[in-house]
């Protein structure tokens, strides 16, 4: 059984960040991730902080200003929701893939966008780099499901589908912490291994994500998420795109590219929108995005499949632009 | 923890050891204990105490003494004693535990228990009709989706939460629905087969 811990639940943003500025204080949206690690030891929690009854921290708002998704808004609710699916399609699409439909009732956007990674090593305990030890144990052991861009200290692949599609709509993460409010741009929420192997996230202890925001889709924006696993269901990316078009009388305008499971950060990948914009989508942009796409990939003994997966899923996905 | 929905529930004060104690020890000789709870402030269940709680289970409501560590699925069967919600693997990779919270599918060995106040939990139990099964559970029998049976209150459960959502189905929704349920004997086309027997009973279909 877990190790015990106390337990409140505050009723205002104001409550809940007093109560998570103590010292082992952690956080409970969904609560998915939260359960998981604490059975297995990750981390250890003197108070889990509940933020079931905090108001105005659930649900998706729309406006001319663009969509505002509540931190505590169920994946579930997103992946149904209409103005999502329409305009935001590739975060309703990676919102429906995530684990199973009891984790997307459960979790939420904001603990999505947190989550602890899902490496093996450290999971099991091993006192790994991003849990400050001098060693990744993936580089000379099983390294299948690690990744092939950004290994740097830490070869982890960040786990989130929703960081990869957020990241492709240029979405602002919202947080509160006691110093006060702070909007960060969604390219600089997650902090690379490069920068420090032992934190995901730019937030502080003691701060929370309040909610996500969209900016306005522009009319001609179209956007899709698709990601390849083990199985069809339950398991993390291997490898995943988030793409954002705009297209103009059939020549792409814009492009975002971001890919999933490859990675220990959502994966922009300006060689391939280079490869794109202004083009025509013939069979030979597409193949050149995508050689561009895994250009400078860094391989480690068991996950070389991955450059071939990950043009294979870019292709298929450029293919619905067409 | 109290909230706000449920009329027969504690009086929003934790009940824990050490303060129950420490009451009783001060009612013996009477004096008057202070007032040291601070004016403002969210109640904290401190580590290793209960706290009371009530659930709304199958209709039911329930109280129980629970520490905040406890999940759902162990409230379930070791405190209230319904014990169709099964345990498997107890972190969200099987499904034998699913149990609707609100109408939607959940991993009750996921959920905390103290979570779930205020909630409509159903469980397989909660799907009968009297003695009789219910017709989601009817459709599992009638089919033979199962060998062992240990993931099928699970997956009833999963079918039930996919069939208030969506009546009619198409096979691709019926193996999202069930997606997150794994069932070791290989029963799956039968389990298929039960959720669109299932989808006909509930319509009124012919049994």
């Amino acid at each position: 059984m877990i190790k015990s811990f106390a337990y409140v639940r505050p009723t205002s943003v104001d409550d809940a960040l007093e109560m998570l500025g103590a010292d082992g204080a952690r956080v409970h949206a969904g609560g998915t991730d939260l359960m998981g690690c604490l059975r297995d030891g990750v981390f250890e929690a003197e108070r889990v902080v509940s933020l079931r009854d905090v108001p105005g921290m659930r649900g998706v708002r729309a406006s001319t200003q663009g969509v505002t998704i509540g931190a505590l808004t169920p994946l579930a609710e997103i992946a149904r929701h209409s103005v999502i699916g329409e305009q935001y399609t590739a975060l309703a699409r990676a919102a429906s893939v995530v684990g199973t439909p009891q984790l997307r009732s459960q979790g939420t956007l904001g603990g999505n966008i947190c989550q602890r990674p899902r490496c093996p090593y450290f999971r099991a305990g091993f006192d790994c780099r991003r849990k400050g030890g001098r060693i990744c144990y993936a580089v000379g052991g099983d390294n299948h499901g690690h990744a092939i861009f950004g290994g740097v200290r830490c070869h982890m692949v960040h786990p989130s589908d929703t960081a990869a599609a957020l990241t492709a709509l240029d979405a602002t993460v919202v947080a509160v912490g006691r110093a006060g409010e702070r909007r960060i741009p969604i390219g600089d929420f997650f902090v690379a291994p490069s920068v420090d192997p032992t934190r995901e996230t730019v937030l502080e202890h003691g701060e929370m994500v309040k909610e996500i925001v969209l900016p306005p889709a522009a009319d001609d924006q179209r956007s899709s998420y698709h990601k390849e696993g083990h199985r069809r269901t339950w398991d993390f990316a291997l490898a995943g795109a988030a793409t954002a078009l705009r297209m103009t009388g059939g020549n792409v305008a814009e492009a975002r590219v971001v890919f999933s499971g490859v990675a220990p950060v959502p994966w922009r990948s300006m060689a391939a929108e280079e490869a794109l914009q202004g083009n025509t989508l013939t069979p030979e942009v597409i193949g050149r995005a995508c050689d561009a796409a895994v250009e400078g990939a860094a391989p480690m003994r068991h996950n070389a499949y991955k450059v071939g997966l990950l043009k294979g899923v870019l292709e298929k996905e450029m293919l619905r632009y067409v | 923890m109290s909230s706000s929905k449920e009329p027969p529930r504690g009086d929003g004060l934790s009940v824990s050891r050490r303060g129950f104690l420490t009451s009783m020890g001060l009612g013996a000789v009477g004096v008057a204990l202070p007032e040291i709870t601070p004016a403002t402030g969210p109640e904290i269940v401190p580590a290793g105490d209960v706290t009371r709680i009530a659930l709304r289970i199958n209709g039911r409501t329930h109280p129980a003494l629970v520490e905040p560590r406890w999940s759902l699925l162990h409230v379930l069967r070791a405190e209230v004693g319904l014990t169709a919600a099964k345990e498997g693997c107890g972190r969200g990779e099987c499904g034998a535990c699913t149990v609707l919270v609100d109408d939607q599918p959940r991993y009750a060995c996921l959920t905390l228990a103290v979570e779930a106040e205020g909630a409509e939990i159903t469980t397989a139990e909660g799907l009968m009709e009297g003695e009789e099964l219910g017709p989601t559970q009817q459709a599992f029998a009638e089919t033979d989706a199962f060998q062992c049976g240990y993931c099928t209150p699970g997956q009833v459960m999963a079918t039930e939460a996919l069939l208030r959502a969506n009546p009619h189905p198409s096979p691709e929704d019926i193996r999202g629905g069930v997606s997150g349920n794994l069932c070791r004997c290989g029963a799956y086309e039968n389990i298929f087969r039960a959720v669109e027997r299932a989808a006909e009973l509930r319509s009124g279909g012919a049994s």
